[in-house]
């Protein structure tokens, strides 16, 4: 059978979209536009906005669709920023869907970064018809819409100014007159009246508002860390455990709420003293977030071999401080928890104190515990680290190459939560081993599944029915 | 006293990293016995060193930009010597204009001992200048027998005032990268640079904790601008690399084994790239004998055709190398030292130096003479006669 001229080159663009959008993913789910250890934060961001131009410009459904897999917040942010600047590219048929998926990306990103998403919309000047009813959509918000008001005070202002949303009710009063206003019935605003005047009322707000409202009235600092706690979020919650515990009050951090990277990244920020007197606390809060992501993500693995990297280079940047180790140790601890059998084996050998007193240290020698890995026979290899192996430069693509001639039966993969500014991708290993972008522990079950089908080489037509499925799966999730 | 350096006994190469144009190679020690201790003292200030007499005279002295000096704890039973708070104290030397930034600080000789505490012997040293001062001195007193054709000067002060310029190591493109992303091993204790492959400077230091509270001092090191150039003109190092075929791989034994085979080819790199210092016959002069250890610098054979290094070392009675730094001369600083080694061997008799040199004419003796900047050793009239060529 031969194939005609035009199927071929059918097939070759396939082959390009396929591994052009692989790229991006990639791309997507390692970068935040930070500094990382060898690379510049400016960097990043140049080659990662270049990287959102061209699929952009190329792939215009694709792009829209990676909002539906779980990439970090900062690009789902950006593609919403540049799929909403540039509206008027969008094809007719196409437009309900992406109409969907920014509606529900936005909804979904945490309040933070939607309202900054709004603020920058309106900074950059784009405004169009959906902007500007997306904007007002996502203001108007009943539900919340008093809490963003408050919390998100300029941010809110400018978007809603930008996109000629209403203000309704108090709004107006709020936003135009503010602490001018007499009183408010809204008891949010009343409360962001009063706490101006007295110190009493600064603890029914959110608590970066009344932080700097304390501040005013000279609170001192443990009477409100005590009494603001009802309002704290859980993030907030973790964040401010170590000043809450100094000023004696328990941390109260849920820990199945956290995200298995976060509790890695929070492990990390502690001495090693404390770290040893913590053991059983942090052992548990990694159990009990692993247990959910498990059955969140409803994820099973059999044997399970996984090389972590926990050279000097996974300290990361003094912006993203140790965060390839987090997600090292994270990815340990999810993957001990979703297996029947696992083996983790990191590029140092570990102090006695175990996995939980983990420092960045040495050079990365990943072969030698690739192939104590490969001779306990997995069905899964992982290796976890930032694709710079030097002990010696190169080896470590080797063995998984060797590797994988020798135990066919083993599944490998390399995950790599550093993006490489000059390669637009997360550095390979090897060519031979598929390497993925990796941002937290959960996305590990889909990292594989998406692996699996690089791997395959699946056909264009696949993978678009993947992409269907998982895009149907995001919109459903809207409710 | 001509013997081949050893290359490093008791210490192992590890496999090199690469940043642009550097490759810096770890050297592994896995156990320290601990007895030799180094620390650093910060300064921070144009230094001059009286090399003889007291501070205060007036006589001989070494001047230059000196970051920092090393202290050296050392027992003789070979106990645990011990660093003590007092090294980080900024003391030593006389300074001038107190309180103020410093801007030129007295030592009293390259090696100066300290006061012992805690059993620990101590001495400070002045990194790398006590080589290059050795450097420095050669055959500084001038010529033996004052012949003709050298001046009043050459007669009363020799060669002085002797002077080589030298380029930090933040001013080497990129090296300051190179070491901030360095991954320091283990149990290093010290480390070989490299740039475009060239080998530029060796630093070993006794103990692993040393070494990692001195990596960062490299950057203070001064290199020959031999070196400066090759950073600016080689962005890349050469790409060196060991294969494993991964289809002849029959079972995972037999990939160990390739494994080893190819840490042990970049060892051999490695040892082939040190071989201009190593393999090297190298005259050493004893410093300082410290009872169990004896403080030597060295300088190689001046060739201009080979590279040369001039260095300093401690060594252990049984050979370790418990301390070590080198500079690599560029070309230009070993055309001089060849000058005047064959100069004094002819003592410094002009017919004879012409024929051990090779030049063809006395006029071209002059010529390189002066052209190596020891004009000031000849009498005015014999360089005015002398044919002048642009950029020389």
């Amino acid at each position: 059978m031969t194939l005609s001229p035009i199927h071929a080159s059918r097939v070759r663009q396939d082959r390009v979209a396929q591994e052009d959008l692989l790229l991006f993913v990639n791309a997507c789910f390692a970068c935040t536009g930070q500094r990382e250890f060898y690379g510049d934060g400016h960097g990043q961001r140049v080659s990662l906005d270049f990287l959102h131009r061209y699929i952009l410009g190329n792939y215009r459904a694709l792009y829209a669709q990676v909002l539906a897999l779980g990439v970090n917040h900062m690009n789902q942010a950006l593609i919403v920023k540049n799929l909403l600047a540039t509206g008027r590219d969008t094809p007719a048929a196409h437009r309900a869907r992406e109409n969907a998926l920014v509606t529900r990306a936005l909804h979904t990103l945490p309040t933070h970064r939607a309202m900054h998403l709004l603020e920058d919309l309106a900074k950059r000047g784009v405004n169009n018809r959906r902007t500007r009813a997306l904007t007002q959509r996502y203001l108007a918000d009943a539900r919340s819409r008093d809490f963003r008001a408050v919390k998100y005070r300029r941010s809110f202002r400018r978007a809603a100014v930008h996109a000629h949303a209403p203000f309704t009710g108090e709004l107006g009063p709020f936003m135009l007159r503010g602490l001018k206003e007499r009183r408010f019935t809204t008891p949010l605003f009343e409360s962001f009246r009063q706490a101006h005047f007295a110190a009493s009322a600064i603890y029914d707000l959110p608590f970066t508002v009344a932080e700097g409202l304390a501040q005013k009235h000279g609170v001192r600092r443990e009477v409100f860390l005590e009494r603001i706690g009802p309002k704290l979020t859980h993030h907030e919650r973790l964040r401010l455990s170590g000043a809450r515990e100094a000023a004696g009050i328990a941390a109260d951090v849920d820990w199945s709420r956290q995200p298995l990277a976060r509790i890695a990244s929070y492990t990390l920020s502690l001495s090693l003293a404390e770290r040893d007197e913590r053991k059983v606390e942090l052992a548990g809060a990694f159990e009990a977030s692993a247990a959910r992501a498990i059955r969140r993500t409803a994820a099973r693995f059999g044997r399970v071999a996984c090389v972590l990297d926990r050279s000097f280079s996974s300290y990361g940047s003094s912006e993203k401080r140790q965060r390839p180790l987090a997600v090292a140790l994270a990815v340990a601890q999810f993957l001990r928890a979703a297996s029947d059998s696992f083996l983790g084996l990191w590029t140092h050998p570990l102090s006695p104190g175990g996995e939980l007193m983990v420092t960045p240290r040495g050079a990365t020698d990943l072969a030698t515990p690739i192939l104590a890995a490969l001779r306990h026979r997995p069905d899964l290899l992982v290796v976890v680290s930032d694709g710079f192996d030097n002990d010696p430069q190169g080896l470590a693509g080797q063995v998984l190459e060797a590797g994988a001639r020798l135990l066919p039966r083993c599944f490998m993969l390399h995950l790599n939560p550093v993006y490489d500014s000059e390669s637009f991708a997360p550095k390979a290993l090897s060519p031979a081993v598929p390497t993925l972008g990796l941002r937290d522990a959960e996305d590990v079950p889909t990292l594989v599944s998406i692996a699996r089908f690089a791997a395959e080489s699946g056909t264009m037509a696949e993978l678009s029915r993947e992409l269907d499925a998982r895009v149907r799966a995001f919109l459903d999730g809207a409710s | 006293m001509s013997a081949a350096l050893t290359a490093l006994p008791g210490l192992r190469a590890g496999s090199p990293q690469v940043m642009g144009a550097f490759r810096i190679v770890p050297l592994l020690r896995e156990s320290a016995p601990g007895d030799l201790r180094i620390g650093k003292e910060a300064y921070d200030a144009y230094g001059m060193v009286r090399l003889d007499g007291l501070p205060e005279e007036t006589g001989l002295s070494y001047m230059s930009y000196v970051p920092h000096g090393l202290v050296i704890a050392h027992t003789q039973d070979g106990s645990e010597a011990t660093l003590g708070a007092s090294l980080f104290r900024r003391s030593g030397g006389t300074s001038l204009g107190r309180d103020k930034p410093r801007r030129v600080k007295l030592h009293h000789r390259m090696v100066k001992a300290r006061a012992a505490e805690d059993g620990s012997a101590r001495f400070r040293m002045l990194p790398l200048h006590l080589a290059m001062e050795g450097f420095l001195a050669l055959h500084f007193r001038g010529p033996d027998i004052l012949w003709q054709e050298y001046s009043e000067q050459a007669a009363r002060r020799g060669l002085d005032p002797r002077h080589e310029t030298s380029v930090r190591g933040t001013w080497l493109a990129g090296f300051e990268d190179a070491v901030r992303l360095f991954e320091i091993h283990e149990h290093q204790v010290g480390v070989l640079v490299f740039v475009a492959d060239a080998l530029a400077t060796v630093f070993v230091v006794s103990h692993p904790d040393d070494y990692r509270k001195l990596h960062l001092s490299l950057l203070e090191d001064f290199f020959g601008e031999l070196l400066y150039t090759y950073a600016l003109l080689y962005p890349e190092s050469p790409r060196a690399e060991s294969r494993i075929d991964p289809r002849a791989v029959t079972d995972l034994d037999h990939l160990a084994r390739e494994m080893d085979r190819v840490r042990t080819d970049f060892r051999h790199y490695t040892e082939l790239l040190a071989q201009g210092l190593f393999g090297r016959p190298a005259h050493t002069e004893t410093v300082r004998d410290l009872g169990a250890f004896t403080l030597q610098r060295f300088y190689p054979d001046f060739d201009p055709r080979e590279e040369c290094h001039i260095g300093e070392q401690i060594l252990r009675r049984d050979g370790t190398v418990e301390y070590m730094k080198t500079f690599r001369l560029s070309h230009a600083q070993v055309r001089r030292a060849y000058l005047l080694e064959k100069l004094a061997a002819a003592e410094w008799d002009l017919d004879r130096a012409m024929v051990l040199l090779g030049a063809a004419s006395k006029t071209e003796l002059l010529k390189r003479i002066a052209n190596a900047g020891f004009g000031y050793l000849l009498k005015p009239h014999l360089l005015r006669g002398l044919p002048v060529e642009p950029g020389s």
